[in-house]
């Protein structure tokens, strides 16, 4: 899901400070004085050290050879120092176009079809859900349409799999109307993989990318509609010249967090949706990373890959984040 | 520029085309939505020996009960069920109270590890260890093939946490300072009168965290996916899809393929039963409660 940061106001911090002028209580005073709210945090303090930022000492696994021999914390101590020997070795396999090779080439073709076509095509459905006179009809339609954001990926998959097998709805769609000769076997098709999973995301999110632009629609000033009526602008100019311009803010944001997100486009639809047919377009850095990594025991070799992986997508959100700076006073950060 | 002007209720000849356009557009996209849905009911209603045949649509053609009775034959199904019911009501309680009261601590101006905590969490969003190192963690803690791997690692979403403290804040703070002058401590203030004013984003954020843990197949495949007492519905469901899909991927090995389609023990009248029961609980709450998830996203979306 797309976030943003509600930039803290600065009479904030005025507020602060007038309360604390004076003579300013010592630091255990004022610790004890908010024993509560600490009781309060500290649990949750120490949760988020433990599982959010304690993994990050992992990564220090990229860099041994670790082999899980009973105890976790056992295995991490005694596993020796190797330098950048799992580097080096996913650097082989790029060069050599192995595996990782196309694990990388899939997650970034993937998510750049996403990034072309699942970023416009809310904004449309948006417009247009807009245009609809008939409120009841707009209402509706709008209620169905993120309703298969809820469910999971493996019911959506269940589904998916079921519309393109080859019994399935669609090719009796195709067949029937005559614009295929024969059933396609789609998933087991390696070249239309990527395919089937923009369409999939975009069946699955598209309605719920909507409701962001919808609101950014609706909070538009009405006036600028009825000056650009008395101008004599049509609807199509109406939405040319002021829905998209008074909308741009919101989707530069929406653009630029999807950039920064471009690496990490999700395995589970890949996963469940691939088979040893489509193995050579299906497999991505995760699905990649967990069979390795975890599948094969390879736990140094995987944590190289995530390490990779995660780089990448931090330096890639700070780069969407310098360009957002750049662009206006948003910030994604 | 168009010279002409159009008087406002009249529609011309170009409205009538863009209104065309937009229907069926819309349209279409309505009954895409819809249709995959309608169908895997159909079929779950059908009878399974005519399902094979092909071409059901919305409707059975058969209608029969019996793919549900047939259920009744795996029992993972039914014991899954009832972990993912009690990870989904735990989850959420858990996660919700978290989520509520450590926004709470974070809302108050004056405490004195808001920024850092806040930062803190709120980084979480934008880094990733990768699989492995928090698995080696979760490993570590002795959480796996523990029911406690669905609840601890996820229980607070930086997300949620920004959205209920966004609500808390624009509290007005004079209520909770009233209940200060009166004696109360911020854990009485906490849960007499921060709690029942946050209603409605806590209807939202532990919706939230319900469809997630509902949803959720994952975890359970990396952490417990051979103990069968703890193992979920989802989980059982990808189990299945996961058999069919290495039979679609065999078909066309020929008759290797289909001798493994044959002997497979989930067809997919099965399988449609399973996702019926799997998105049944999502389908039955949500025309209700869907205008809460909507106000939850506008509501940390539009401040940008």
């Amino acid at each position: 899901m797309n976030e943003v940061k509600t930039v803290r106001k600065p009479a904030e911090a005025a507020v602060i400070r007038v309360r604390s002028k004076g003579d300013r209580p010592r630091l255990s005073e004022r610790l004890f004085k908010q024993r509560f709210l600490l009781i309060m945090s500290l649990p949750f303090f120490v949760w988020v050290l433990l599982f959010c930022y304690l993994p990050l000492l992992g990564w220090s696994m990229a860099f041994q050879d670790f082999k899980l021999k009973g105890d976790v914390l056992q295995s991490y101590f005694s596993a020796p120092f190797v330098g950048l020997k799992h580097f080096e070795a996913l650097w082989e396999d790029l060069t050599t176009q192995g595996r990782f090779f196309l694990a990388l080439r899939n997650t970034l073709a993937m998510s750049l079809l996403l990034l072309a076509f699942g970023f416009v095509s809310p904004i449309i459905f948006a417009l247009m859900l807009n245009e609809l006179r008939a409120k009841r009809f707009k209402r509706i339609t709008q209620t169905i349409s993120y309703l298969p954001h809820f469910i999971s990926w493996v019911v959506a998959a269940g589904m998916i799999s079921v519309m393109l097998s080859t019994e399935g709805p669609i090719n009796d769609l195709l067949v029937g109307l005559g614009l295929a000769e024969k059933r396609v076997p789609f998933l087991a098709d390696q070249n239309l993989f990527w395919g089937i999973m923009t369409v999939s995301e975009i069946w699955k999110e598209l309605g719920w990318n909507a409701i962001i632009f919808l609101a950014a629609i609706t909070s538009v000033d009405q006036g600028l509609y009825e000056s650009a009526e008395i101008d004599g602008a049509g609807r199509l100019r109406k939405i040319w010249y002021v829905t998209l311009p008074c909308i741009m803010p919101v989707i530069t944001v929406i653009l630029i967090m999807d950039i920064g997100w471009l690496i990490s486009v999700g395995f589970e639809k890949q996963m469940l949706l691939g088979n040893d047919m489509t193995r050579n377009t299906s497999e991505v850095l995760d699905v990649y990373a967990l069979k390795y990594g975890i599948g094969q025991s390879r736990y140094s070799f995987g944590t190289a890959i995530g390490m990779f992986k995660s780089v990448v997508s931090v330096v890639m959100v700070l780069i969407a984040n310098a360009l957002a700076k750049k662009t206006g006073d948003t910030s994604i950060l | 520029m168009v010279t002409q002007r159009h008087r406002r209720f009249r529609k011309t000849k170009g409205d009538y085309v863009i209104d065309f356009v937009i229907y069926a557009v819309t349209l279409t996209v309505l009954v895409a939505t819809l249709f995959p849905f309608l169908n895997v009911l159909a079929i779950a209603f059908n009878e399974s020996s005519d399902s094979i045949k092909g071409g059901v649509g919305i409707i059975p053609r058969t209608p029969t009960l019996d793919n549900f009775k047939e259920l009744g034959r795996f029992p993972l199904l039914l014991q899954g069920g009832m972990i993912s019911l009690l990870r989904t009501v735990v989850g959420t309680v858990v996660s919700l109270l978290s989520t509520c009261m450590l926004a709470y601590v974070l809302s108050r101006k004056d405490f004195i590890f808001r920024r850092f905590f806040t930062a803190l969490f709120l980084f979480t969003m934008y880094i990733d260890s990768g699989l492995i190192p928090h698995f080696m963690v979760i490993r570590s803690f002795g959480l796996n093939n523990s029911f406690w791997v669905y609840i601890v690692p996820g229980l607070i979403s930086a997300y949620n946490l920004i959205l209920v403290r966004s609500f808390i804040e624009q509290l007005p703070y004079s209520l909770q300072e009233s209940a200060f002058l009166d004696g109360a401590n911020d854990f009485t203030v906490f849960v007499k009168i921060i709690m029942p004013l946050c209603l409605p984003v806590t209807a939202t954020v532990g919706l939230f965290y319900a469809v997630g843990q509902w949803n959720s197949w994952f975890d359970t495949y990396l952490y417990a996916p051979f103990n069968e007492k703890i193992t979920t519905l989802q989980y059982e469901l990808m189990k299945i899809l996961q058999q069919s899909m290495s039979q679609q991927g065999n078909q066309h090995l020929g008759q290797a393929g289909q001798l493994a389609q044959s002997q497979s023990i989930s067809p997919l009248s099965i399988r449609m039963a399973v996702t019926v029961v799997a998105v049944l609980p999502i389908l039955l709450v949500y025309p209700f409660v869907q205008k809460y998830f909507v106000s939850g996203l506008t509501l940390g979306a539009v401040k940008s």
